[in-house]
């Protein structure tokens, strides 16, 4: 057969390819192409027609120049030409040369379709492989239009050659990927699916990578694949090595097609019927038991193939999630794989088990493997298995192990490849924080990070340290002492010159009791590195140093010599200039007290607000009227502490669990979009992105202060309070530049309905059509809920920045829940009142994926926030949570139950809400969908 | 998968199949980053690869990579499997194939690969079936070479 296969050879080409081959350098290459082009472009322009032989050869070189990596702007035609010859051979190089060099030009389409229709209606099962090859390579729109109907029908008559259907199956795929509002199964499902019985395996193997393509879009249509599926997956497992011929590969049956049913059967919940449901765990389990036997076969071929499918049937299992015996069973296989001699064993096992580790059944068992996967961290040779080493460690930390896997991760940092330290180190401070039981652990996990991969550590993750030790009191003295003694080295990262500028110009005075660290000694060290960094971390450094000059009186004239200096009071740098002249300033006329005032401690970050909002708060604005403390108290410890571990004291203890979902943030300095939430977002996105007006408008559902708006020039903060149906807001506007805002105004609309009667607004006073750069103006709003609604107000705002109109539209977050008066009841009255509410109209019901981790006290902290009482042994299910309340608008009140319902397996939420106003049900299920 | 790439150990693209639409020039540049990081690697190390948002499969042959690209979900140790069935088909036709094989007979290349895979998606995994409609096809082209014998010595 090979020498057959040979001597059809085109000898022209042939001799061209050696040509090529023989060129000594790319400049001959290039002379040798371009004197065949023009060979054959003189040939196809010549006077004498070519015949279908000569075409067929220049076609093929000009396939040969294109692979080179050469363009090709001539030939089309005669490829086209070559498509109509009743050659074979010709015919199949045309149709080569089209799959390679799609043109667009529409005429050209237009007659390829039109060969390929003649090759399709030809009956001759060859030539209909060819068409169908070429659509599949193709896979253009223009192929879709024209054959998307067609496909279907020889993919199921009964007549159609098996080779033709596999092809056809393909094809349809391919144009199914491409366009798939052109392919229309419709009247073929029912057929296509039970293309999984054929008795051809090789039509199998091609209809069923279509079949898990139309079931992954449209599940409920194909269902029915799903028995057919483990019916005929059962057969390939328990048939004996022999019994499928060539489609057994190293003793393998079916490999291919075993793994595809696997992957098939992932596009859906487990089986629902019994039957279906018990041949499948059969079949796994024989899977299973097939790892363990001695293989039939040295060759690597042999277990290549049978582990395949162990993995693929190993991803089933974790899909399912719910048979803990197959869980642990799949973990315990993977853990023999971890210490496989295959490397890519070992690879593919690390990262299987990151998926198990994620499973409550078989969490503990992953977590036995640490020591191994600790030791592949440090001894793989392969970067890209040492990367999956790290992410497993990851996916297994919980409280137990967090030290041990967070001090493997620091000290393989130190020698980690670059390409991989910044998301190890990211890694690392998301684990530091979520499992830090003692914070000195945690402010000396985040030190070692800036010193060992400093250029790794992102703002976010410095700011997250500074933000944490100034709201726990117990840790202060204890980072002012580590960060003092790490700034000792002799060369340290610039991120710890910050951290250790802002800690100790905080904190510095715990530690000023010993000598070797007496205020002097303190200054001295900092700016030691001044001259060594930037000008942001300069512009921190002396900040610092007013705070110095606060803390220790003994300490002012030195500093004054160095502010005094011309490096910095004449600094070319606006900022630092400023800053030495405004504190040398500060710090020569101002008395002890008004210093004292001025720069004292700063205060706690409150969760979710930016510096800037927090001090407003701490000032409470002149035109803040009294509001009820009881109910303000009760709604802020319900936002605020997460966990109900707040104190009495002023200052607040944030609980560890509440911040690993990231209820807080808004790094300390600068005030970026506190709405950009956790910190686990925060850090991997690469940029703090601006959430549109929308998503703001999302965060205040559960809460009633933030910030609602921030750009590079404007911050807009909101506090608001509710009672009973009357609201009021204060809007605090922000100029963040130095610039100032002319004709700043604000109008607040009410579209449509909201209007007329739904909301009654207005505005309480006006505001000065002025902002100076830096300064805020705050405005209230008083709100009257009339009758329930779901629009929200519309906030627009006009002002003059630099001459350019800046024109704004936001949405107020005012929601119905605001209106809520939480209403305590026990067991059996709650159950008897959900009862009363069982018009199909009154409930509304989602059903959502997870969209942050499934925290109980976050999830309690937001459904406080929500207004309604949380009803505590009620629902039977300890994991669900109850709610009630009443809304309260000028018209009526409007009684509503909620029960929310999490999967953690799944991951996934049932929220149900009962009112008797069926619009509030709706509405309130929308509002809340979006918050878990 | 997306794509498979055979290219030499001296960086030579040999065969390039694409199974998703990109440009010519976002080919050439997925080619050339692809054959840097692939021979860049080590003998013993592992087979896969993360890159870009897909995972690249690769073993070499004597003088030649195979490497294929697949999504997120699709099995890597299969397509391992993939790459062997196909060195073992084109092994079968050439008769112990070498890279010179499928240099000069690129196309025969290209149709033994549309046999056995299309549009990414395994099409017959039997050695036999796909060689025997390679055969098939070859038979239908000495058929009509013999027709007009002329036809093989023409001269380029």
């Amino acid at each position: 057969m090979p020498a057959v296969s040979k001597g059809d050879g085109m000898r022209g080409l042939a001799v061209f390819i050696s040509d090529i081959r023989n060129c000594k350098s790319k400049e001959a290459e290039i002379k040798r192409i371009n004197k065949e082009l023009a060979n054959i472009r003189s040939k196809f322009k010549g006077d004498k027609a070519l015949d279908g032989y000569s075409k067929k050869k220049y076609v093929c070189k000009l396939l040969f120049i294109f692979l080179l990596g050469h363009d090709i702007d001539f030939g089309h035609m005669e490829a086209v030409n070559l498509l109509s010859s009743n050659k074979y051979t010709e015919k199949q190089i045309g149709y080569l040369f089209i799959s390679v060099l799609v043109n667009s030009n529409s005429e050209l389409i237009r007659l390829i379709n039109n060969a390929i229709k003649n090759d399709l209606s030809s009956r001759n099962p060859t030539f209909m492989c060819l068409a169908l090859h070429c659509i599949a390579n193709v896979g253009s729109r223009e192929m879709a239009e024209a054959f998307a109907g067609e496909i279907p029908r020889i993919l199921v008559a009964g007549d159609t050659m098996d080779s033709v259907k596999q092809s056809a199956a393909l094809c349809l795929l391919r144009l199914y990927k491409t366009s798939p509002d052109l392919v229309l199964m419709g009247e073929w499902t029912s057929r296509v699916v039970h293309l999984l019985n054929d008795q051809h395996m090789g039509v199998v193997t091609a209809a069923i990578s279509l079949i898990t393509c139309l079931s992954q879009k449209n599940p409920d249509e194909f269902k029915t694949c799903v028995s057919l599926a483990v019916s005929r997956l059962s057969r390939i497992v328990s048939s004996a090595s022999t019994d499928l011929q060539d489609y057994t590969y190293y003793f393998v049956p079916a490999p291919w097609l075993s793994c595809k049913l696997l992957r098939l059967l992932q596009c859906y919940p487990p089986p629902e019927d019994g039957a279906v449901k018990g041949r499948l765990v059969e079949c796994l389990e024989t899977i299973l038991n097939k790892a363990q036997e001695p293989p039939k076969s040295k060759k690597v071929q042999h277990s290549n193939a049978k582990n395949a499918i162990l993995f693929e049937a190993i991803s089933l299992i974790i899909h399912y999630d719910s048979e803990p015996n197959l869980l642990v069973r799949a973990c315990n296989q993977l853990g023999q794989f971890l210490q496989h001699r295959e490397t890519n064993l070992r690879y593919l096992a690390l990262e299987s088990m990151c998926t198990l580790a994620s499973s409550e059944f078989s969490h503990e068992a992953v977590k036995t493997h640490i020591e191994t996967v600790i030791n592949a961290l440090k001894t793989e040779r392969d970067v890209s298995v040492r990367q999956r080493a790290a992410d497993l460690l990851y996916a297994m930390c919980d409280r137990s192990n967090a030290k041990q896997i967070v001090a493997e991760m620091l000290s393989y940092l130190e020698t980690a490849d670059y390409s991989i330290r910044e998301e190890m180190v990211l890694k690392v401070a998301i684990l530091a924080e979520k499992y830090a039981v003692d914070y000195s652990w945690y402010v000396d996990t985040i030190l070692n990070l800036i010193r060992i991969a400093g250029d790794y550590v992102s703002e976010e993750v410095w700011y997250r340290v500074i933000q944490i030790v100034i709201n726990r009191d117990d840790v202060q003295g204890y980072a002012a002492k580590t960060v003092f003694e790490a700034l000792q080295a002799p060369a340290c990262h610039e991120n710890m010159v910050k951290v250790g500028g802002y800690i100790l110009g905080e904190f510095g005075n715990l530690i000023a009791g010993d000598p070797r660290s007496s205020p002097l000694v303190q200054f001295n060290l900092l700016h030691s590195k001044f001259h060594l960094c930037s000008v942001p971390t300069r512009a921190l450094l002396l900040s610092a140093y007013i705070k110095f000059i606060n803390l220790f009186p003994e300490t002012k004239s030195t500093i004054q010599e160095v502010l005094r200096s011309d490096s910095q009071i004449r600094n070319s740098d606006v900022e630092l200039q400023q800053r030495a002249v405004e504190y040398l300033k500060l710090s020569s006329i101002a008395s002890t007290d008004v210093l004292a005032t001025v720069l004292e401690e700063m205060p706690p970050f409150p969760e979710r607000e930016s510096s800037i909002l927090a001090k407003l708060k701490k000032k409470k604005g002149p035109g803040a009227v009294s509001v009820n403390e009881l109910e303000e108290g009760k709604r802020e410890g319900g936002e605020l502490n997460g966990g109900g571990e707040r104190g009495g004291d002023s200052s607040s203890t944030p609980s560890p669990s509440a911040d690993l979902l990231g209820l807080r943030a808004g790094p300390p300095v600068t005030a970026a979009a506190p709405s950009a939430g956790s910190l686990l977002v925060d850090v991997f996105s690469e940029a703090v992105k601006q959430p549109s007006p929308t998503a703001f408008l999302r965060l205040f559902v559960c809460k009633n202060n933030g910030v609602l708006f921030e750009n590079q020039l404007l911050q807009i903060g909101i506090k608001s309070e509710y009672r009973q149906n009357l609201g009021r807001m204060y809007l605090f506007y922000g100029n963040k530049t130095s610039v100032q805002f002319v004709t700043f105004t604000t109008t607040v609309t009410c579209p449509g309905e909201l209007q007329s009667h739904i909301l009654h607004i207005h505005t309480w006073n006006s505001l000065e059509p002025l902002i100076e750069g830096g300064a805020q103006v705050q405005q209230v709003i008083n709100i009257e809920c009339l009758t329930d609604f779901s629009d929200a107000p519309l906030l627009n705002i006009k002002f003059r920045y630099g001459g350019a109109l800046q024109n704004l539209t936001l949405k107020l977050p005012v929601t119905i829940n605001k209106f809520f008066q939480p209403t305590e009841m026990a067991s059996h009255d709650f159950f008897q009142r959900w009862k009363q509410l069982s018009l199909p109209q009154q409930e509304a019901q989602k059903i959502f994926k997870a969209n942050h981790a499934m925290d109980t006290e976050v999830l309690k902290a937001k459904l406080l926030g929500l207004g309604m009482a949380l009803l505590e042994n009620v629902d039977p299910n300890p994991e669900n949570f109850v709610c009630a309340g009443v809304i309260q608008t000028k018209a009526q009140q409007v009684g509503s139950l909620l029960r929310l319902e999490p999967n953690a397996q799944a991951q996934m939420y049932r929220l149900t809400v009962r009112s008797s106003k069926d619009t509030v049900s709706k509405r309130l299920c929308e509002l809340l969908a979006e918050q878990f | 998968m997306q794509f498979m790439l055979l290219f030499s150990r001296q960086g030579k693209l040999r065969l390039q199949k694409w199974y998703v639409p990109l440009s010519d020039k976002e080919k050439k540049k997925i080619t050339r980053e692809l054959v840097q990081t692939v021979l860049a690697r080590k003998p013993k190390m592992c087979s896969f690869l993360e890159w870009r948002d897909l995972k690249i499969v690769y073993k070499r042959y004597a003088s030649l990579y195979f490497c294929c690209a697949i999504e997120d979900q699709d099995n890597e140790l299969i397509t391992l499997e993939i790459i062997h069935r196909y060195v073992e088909l084109l092994d079968k036709y050439f008769g112990s194939v070498c890279e010179l094989d499928i240099i000069f007979n690129f196309e025969k290349a290209y149709f033994i690969l549309d046999e056995f895979l299309l549009g990414g998606e395994a099409q017959e995994t039997s050695k036999k079936n796909v060689l025997k409609a390679i055969e098939q096809a070859d038979l239908l082209q000495e058929n009509f070479s013999s027709q007009s014998p002329h036809n093989c010595l023409s001269t380029p």
